[in-house]
């Protein structure tokens, strides 16, 4: 099962045959990906990676059956990419491109809230290391090979803090079913909630870890879904204890502008929404260790 | 990005916005001068820095005489403000904005924002101007009116009126308030302004609405398409590190602990920085080296970590995906050799290659300290720290 993706679902790279679309679309063709073909508009027809290049999304899909789809477009142009992908049909959309306008990304939500819900696009990113469900099938540009396949599945904002659970989880023996990077910008195509929803309804999954951070309500909002709507078990970590307010931590979200941003008070409610708090970021790995074993 | 009182009142009068007279200084006699063009018999100098509650710290003068704006423009110039919004370091004042005095009857509270929550602009408006938006939203939630405007279409002439009747305006000026509202979400939409605040926006004796205070925040990720913006950028009231951080593509936060740190990825540098506080120590940056950390940024972002002279440690955290350990480790190793560091230094490695990775290190013979975890390298680090404060104590540094 995993949830977005798995060994059938068919993968096309939007920038397929820019420098960095090259290179990320031949380390998920190696990781065992099913990729289908890319897009540059300008280039369809000619061959890259021996892959088909196509100049629109609406002629991979109907060409090739692209269901999946991963950004690479440069910042400037890359909300336009991403529209392109939800008016084409593309199912699961994974948007990399760290630097999207603010409001361009509220003119995204917004064209993709006028699609009928069961025929919607699912967006997880932008500024994010994208979607890997181990063994089956990565879409994004996370190393592979440090993930186990099992039943945990990870959100998480940040693509190394990611990597360093996935890893810590490896050393522990536990597997992974799917995991998921929402991206550090303040609007994100899906938000942890919106994840939470997924690995829910995922028979695979037995456990999900939330890693948050600093900055904006998602973290709350995903504990409340957790109370109200879930049968599985959540751990969380928030990252940022140390941040001061007002400034900025590297990514364009990771900012306290109000009340209740800052990660002690995070915790504290997440806590109290019966939420497991990994106490430290080196923790996380026990952490869903101890609640595994209680299942 | 932020930009100065003067410059958002620029702006802001170019989409009809009513704003006082007044004009730039650089000196005292400049001020002067420009209290005489504007003629009266008050003026405010007001100290231009990036941050709110200029007032409260007392950098807002209101002058009667031109030699009052003289001794107050060179109170205020070259000094250092400090807010709660600049940190205990403060903000220096290197331009004043000299403003006809405004008979003011009435001070409203007026802004916009991007709300994350609903992913919308909201608009959001209070008749208790003046005053401090997030302590009254705590002591008195009700008196604060929130509209958010529906992306698909923006805002309507309904909503603009809807707030002028909560701020408490009279409808011999509604069709003025509704301009002024209209013309502040022009400005938000076409300029890719992250926050517009006006406060105070105040009535005046002749019936005037005014935007007394005006602050604007632009969103640093479409300052490509909005050039012209870009040019306000006043670089005096930024930090010169996150400045030269910035100019070498590397994100830089300084903060007041000890313990540099250099760490890829945004998450695991506040991770690995909350590690170091939980190991009891405190860390002296926020510093992302990104995903590629060549050689040649590795050893920018030593010199960068190291030109605070404070630091008494220093953190290496480094996983890498895409990029490898050993090239990392080698990156490190040509650095430390380069700059002649004089502070310990903590590495920890992990992901692809690391095996390779603390070979090299090991073998290059310097004195680096390696760590396995992340738990692990922040008690190296903290005890590493303590032992050379312990040092210093001592007299032998």
């Amino acid at each position: 099962m995993a949830i977005f993706i798995n060994e059938t679902t068919r993968i096309i790279v939007q920038g397929f045959t820019g420098k960095i679309g090259s290179f990320h679309a031949q380390d998920m063709i190696n990781y065992g990906s099913k990729v289908v073909g890319g897009v540059t508009p300008g280039k369809g027809g000619q061959t890259h990676l021996g892959l088909p290049v196509f100049n629109t999304v609406k002629e991979a899909v109907n060409e090739v059956g692209a269901e999946a789809s991963i950004v690479f477009v440069p910042p400037a142009f890359a909300a336009d990419s991403i529209m392109e992908a939800a008016d084409a049909g593309i199912k699961y959309c994974v948007a990399i491109t760290d630097g999207i306008p603010t409001q361009d990304m509220m003119t995204v939500k917004n064209f993709l809230r006028r699609f009928p819900e069961n025929e919607r696009m699912i967006l997880t990113g932008p500024n994010c290391a994208g979607t890997i469900s181990p063994g089956r099938s990565m879409l994004g540009i996370m190393p592979g090979h440090i993930y186990k396949q099992g039943n945990v599945g990870i959100v998480g904002r940040s693509g190394t803090l990611g990597y360093e659970a996935a890893d810590q989880m490896k050393r522990l023996g536990i597997g992974i079913s799917s995991s998921v990077g929402i991206g550090g910008d303040p609007i994100n195509g899906s938000s942890h909630r919106d994840i939470l929803e997924q690995f829910e309804n995922d028979p695979e999954t037995k456990v999900v870890l939330m890693i948050g951070e600093i900055g904006g309500p998602q973290e709350v909002e995903a504990g409340f879904f957790a109370r109200d709507y879930m049968t599985k078990p959540v751990v969380a970590y928030i990252a940022g204890l140390t941040a001061p307010e007002g400034r900025r931590m590297g990514h364009a979200g990771a900012i306290i502008s109000s009340a209740g941003e800052g990660a002690a008070e995070k915790v504290a409610i997440l806590r109290e929404l019966g939420v497991h708090i990994s106490p430290t970021p080196a923790a996380m790995g026990e952490t869903v260790a101890a609640v595994l074993a209680t299942l | 990005m932020d930009i100065h009182e003067y410059q958002a009142k620029d702006i802001l009068s170019g989409y009809g916005i009513k704003i006082a007279e007044g004009g730039l200084a650089y000196s005292s006699e400049d001020a002067v001068q420009r209290a005489r063009e504007i003629g009266g018999h008050v003026w405010a100098v007001k100290a231009q820095i990036h941050s709110g509650a200029r007032g409260k710290a007392g950098g807002i003068k209101i002058c009667k005489t031109h030699d009052e704006v003289e001794a107050a423009a060179s109170f205020l110039l070259g000094k250092r403000l400090v807010t709660h919004q600049t940190g205990p370091a403060g903000k220096v004042c290197s331009r004043l904005y000299v403003e006809a005095g405004t008979d003011i009857v009435k001070e409203l509270y007026f802004c916009f924002l991007v709300d994350r929550s609903s992913e919308r602009i909201v608009m959001v408006g209070s008749a208790q101007g003046g005053m401090d938006i997030e302590e009254l939203a705590v002591t008195n939630p009700e008196a604060i009116t929130k509209i958010y405007i529906e992306p698909a279409v923006g805002l309507q002439d309904y909503q603009a009126r809807e707030m002028a009747f909560a701020l408490g305006l009279d409808t011999e000026i509604m069709s003025h308030a509704v301009k002024t509202i209209r013309g502040c979400y022009q400005a938000l939409r076409a300029l890719d302004v992250s926050m517009l605040e006006i406060n105070p926006l105040v009535v005046t004796g002749s019936g005037q609405l005014v935007a007394l205070d005006a602050k604007m925040g632009f969103d640093d990720n479409a300052l490509f398409r909005q050039l012209k913006i870009s040019e306000l950028r006043d670089k005096t009231q930024e930090d010169p590190r996150e400045m030269a951080a910035a100019d070498r593509g590397l994100s830089y936060v300084g903060l007041d602990g000890d313990i540099g740190c250099m760490i890829n990825g945004a998450g695991l540098a506040m991770a690995t920085m909350d590690m170091i506080k939980l190991a009891g120590g405190e860390p002296a940056n926020f510093l992302d080296v990104g995903g590629g950390a060549s050689a040649e940024r590795t050893e920018k972002a030593f010199r960068l970590v190291l030109a605070d002279k404070g630091v008494k440690a220093m953190l290496v955290n480094i996983f890498a995906g895409i990029n490898r350990c050993d090239w990392i480790a080698e990156g490190v190793v040509q650095a430390v050799r380069k700059i002649d560091m004089k502070v310990p230094l903590i590495v920890r490695l992990s992901g692809t290659n690391v095996e390779e990775g603390q070979r090299i290190i090991k073998e290059s013979g310097l004195p680096i300290i390696t760590a396995d975890t992340l738990a692990e390298a922040a008690e190296k680090a903290v005890q590493a720290r303590n032992e050379v404060v312990a040092k210093e104590a001592a007299g032998e540094i």
